[in-house]
């Protein structure tokens, strides 16, 4: 089980409230646990990574065992913890402007 | 018993303002989407209750809004806006070329006859529709490739699509406009454009005959007289009375003629607004006094609205799509400013008064008139 933890803004538009948890079958990585969150909630296709490049948004970051994986490869494994679900994946909006 | 519903876009959310026939009492809805840019909301003309709102942020990009209860509830629908094809080069501020990018949606203008219809002026400039209420989007990419569009480069705002006018006479031909391209217009509904900017001049495109790189802010036309159509350009404010083939200044007295909106009265297709500010470098009114400036005569003679509108110390600016009317007997405009200020006038201009005052920065003002 994977925990993910969106922004409010992102919570808002899921209408979800607290942690995401969710079932990965396949090796926990960035892209499948996007993939896979992005399945369950659609409407958050575009919001966290582009819809054709799927490039990570500008003012997106990911956090997770106090670790910046915002630029790590997309297709490598998660942090164990992340993996076990004993530490949450964080999707953060960046603290910019506005 | 006929009402008004005054949509409201801003900085951070999307605010509803009703009020009955008489329009003095107003009530205030929202913020929805609160924290959001909401550039742009407008219902359906087929079907009053279907709204479509555009929504997005810096963070977490564009998404379509929809709702089908006049704005009680919505519903996120589709956000995929991509270039139908390679979508290639355009200029940077800079001279060089850089590919097309989708940033945001700047206005969305629903069809004339089918509700599940919209279309969506963009930046990078594109236009694109939409026939299932929202959620798929398709390029109508014969304006951005119909020749001149490697030449477009952003304005200051963007090289964003502002206007989408639909002609209700004749379902084949659309008129929108970009900044700092100019304005162009398609007689095959949206498949093949060319520029109709014969008659703009701009000081600083060195080509007196240049067909495009004019910075047109906003275009209107009333619907009886399709063919007239009425420019706030950067400077300038300009007509053209055969659907853009040329066009001639009719800034006549203003006291300056830059400015953002530009609406037509619903009822009389030659009276006409615009909002003078200072400058492109001052965004706000001359001597500090908020004028509205009335054309009866379809331009060149103009007189400043004044009632109920600060005559000193107000330094706001006028978007260009923060302008509307609506179409009961006594014709009302209203208008919002970067201030958070609408304003709204029951007697086609004489007399206003601030709506609501303490919004966000307004970005857009749409009206319906509803039975």
């Amino acid at each position: 089980m994977i925990r993910i933890v969106l922004p409010a803004h992102l919570r808002m538009l899921a209408r979800v409230n607290g942690e995401v948890t969710l079932d990965i079958t396949d090796r926990a990585t960035q892209r499948s646990v996007l993939d896979a969150l992005e399945g369950r909630y659609p409407v958050l296709r575009g919001t966290i990574r582009d819809h054709v490049t799927q490039q990570r948004r500008p003012y997106v970051r990911f956090f997770a065992c106090a670790r910046d994986l915002s630029h790590d490869q997309p297709d490598a494994p998660m942090p164990d913890a992340v993996a076990r679900g004993a530490e949450p994946y964080l999707i953060v909006g960046a603290m910019a402007g506005g | 018993m006929s009402a008004v519903r005054v949509l409201v876009g801003t900085r951070k959310g999307a605010f509803f303002l009703t009020s009955d026939g008489k329009r003095k009492q107003w009530d205030v809805s929202g913020p929805h989407f609160a924290g959001w840019e909401i550039y742009h909301v407008k219902g359906s003309p087929v079907d009053p209750n279907r709204l479509y709102a555009s929504q997005s942020s810096g963070w977490f990009g564009q998404l379509i809004q929809r709702s089908d209860d006049g704005g009680k509830t919505w519903e996120p629908v589709g956000n995929e806006f991509v270039y139908d094809g390679v979508p290639g080069t355009h200029q940077w501020y800079d001279g060089t070329l850089r590919p097309w990018e989708f940033k945001r949606v700047w206005h969305l203008e629903p069809s004339l006859t089918d509700p599940d219809a919209v279309y969506a002026g963009v930046e990078d400039a594109a236009l694109f529709r939409s026939g299932d209420g929202g959620k798929t989007w398709q390029e109508l990419r014969g304006l951005r490739e119909h020749g001149s569009g490697p030449s477009w480069q952003p304005g200051a705002g963007g090289t964003c699509l502002h206007t989408i006018i639909q002609d209700p006479s004749n379902p084949q031909r659309i008129f929108i406009a970009i900044s700092a391209a100019g304005a162009f217009r398609s007689d095959d509904a949206g498949n093949t454009w060319r520029p109709i900017n014969h008659g703009l001049k701009s000081e600083q495109i060195p080509d007196p005959n240049a067909e495009v790189g004019h910075c047109v802010h906003r275009v209107a036309m009333h619907p009886s007289r399709p063919n007239v159509l009425f420019m706030q350009k950067h400077w300038d404010v300009m007509r053209s009375d055969d659907a853009g083939e040329s066009w001639q200044e009719v800034s006549g007295n203003l006291p300056t003629d830059f400015g953002f909106p530009i609406e037509v009265h619903a009822h009389e297709p030659e009276t006409i607004y615009v909002v003078p500010i200072k400058s492109d470098s001052e965004h706000f009114p001359p001597e500090g006094k908020l004028r509205v400036y009335r054309s009866r005569t379809g331009g060149n003679e103009w007189e400043a609205l004044t009632k109920g509108l600060p005559q000193r110390d107000c330094y706001v600016n006028v978007l260009r799509d923060a302008m509307a009317v609506d179409s009961l007997d006594s014709c009302g405009v209203y208008f919002g400013t970067t201030g958070g200020q609408v304003y709204a006038s029951n007697d086609a201009g004489d007399n206003w008064e601030p709506i609501v005052r303490d919004l966000p920065a307004v970005l857009s003002v749409e009206v319906q008139t509803l039975a």
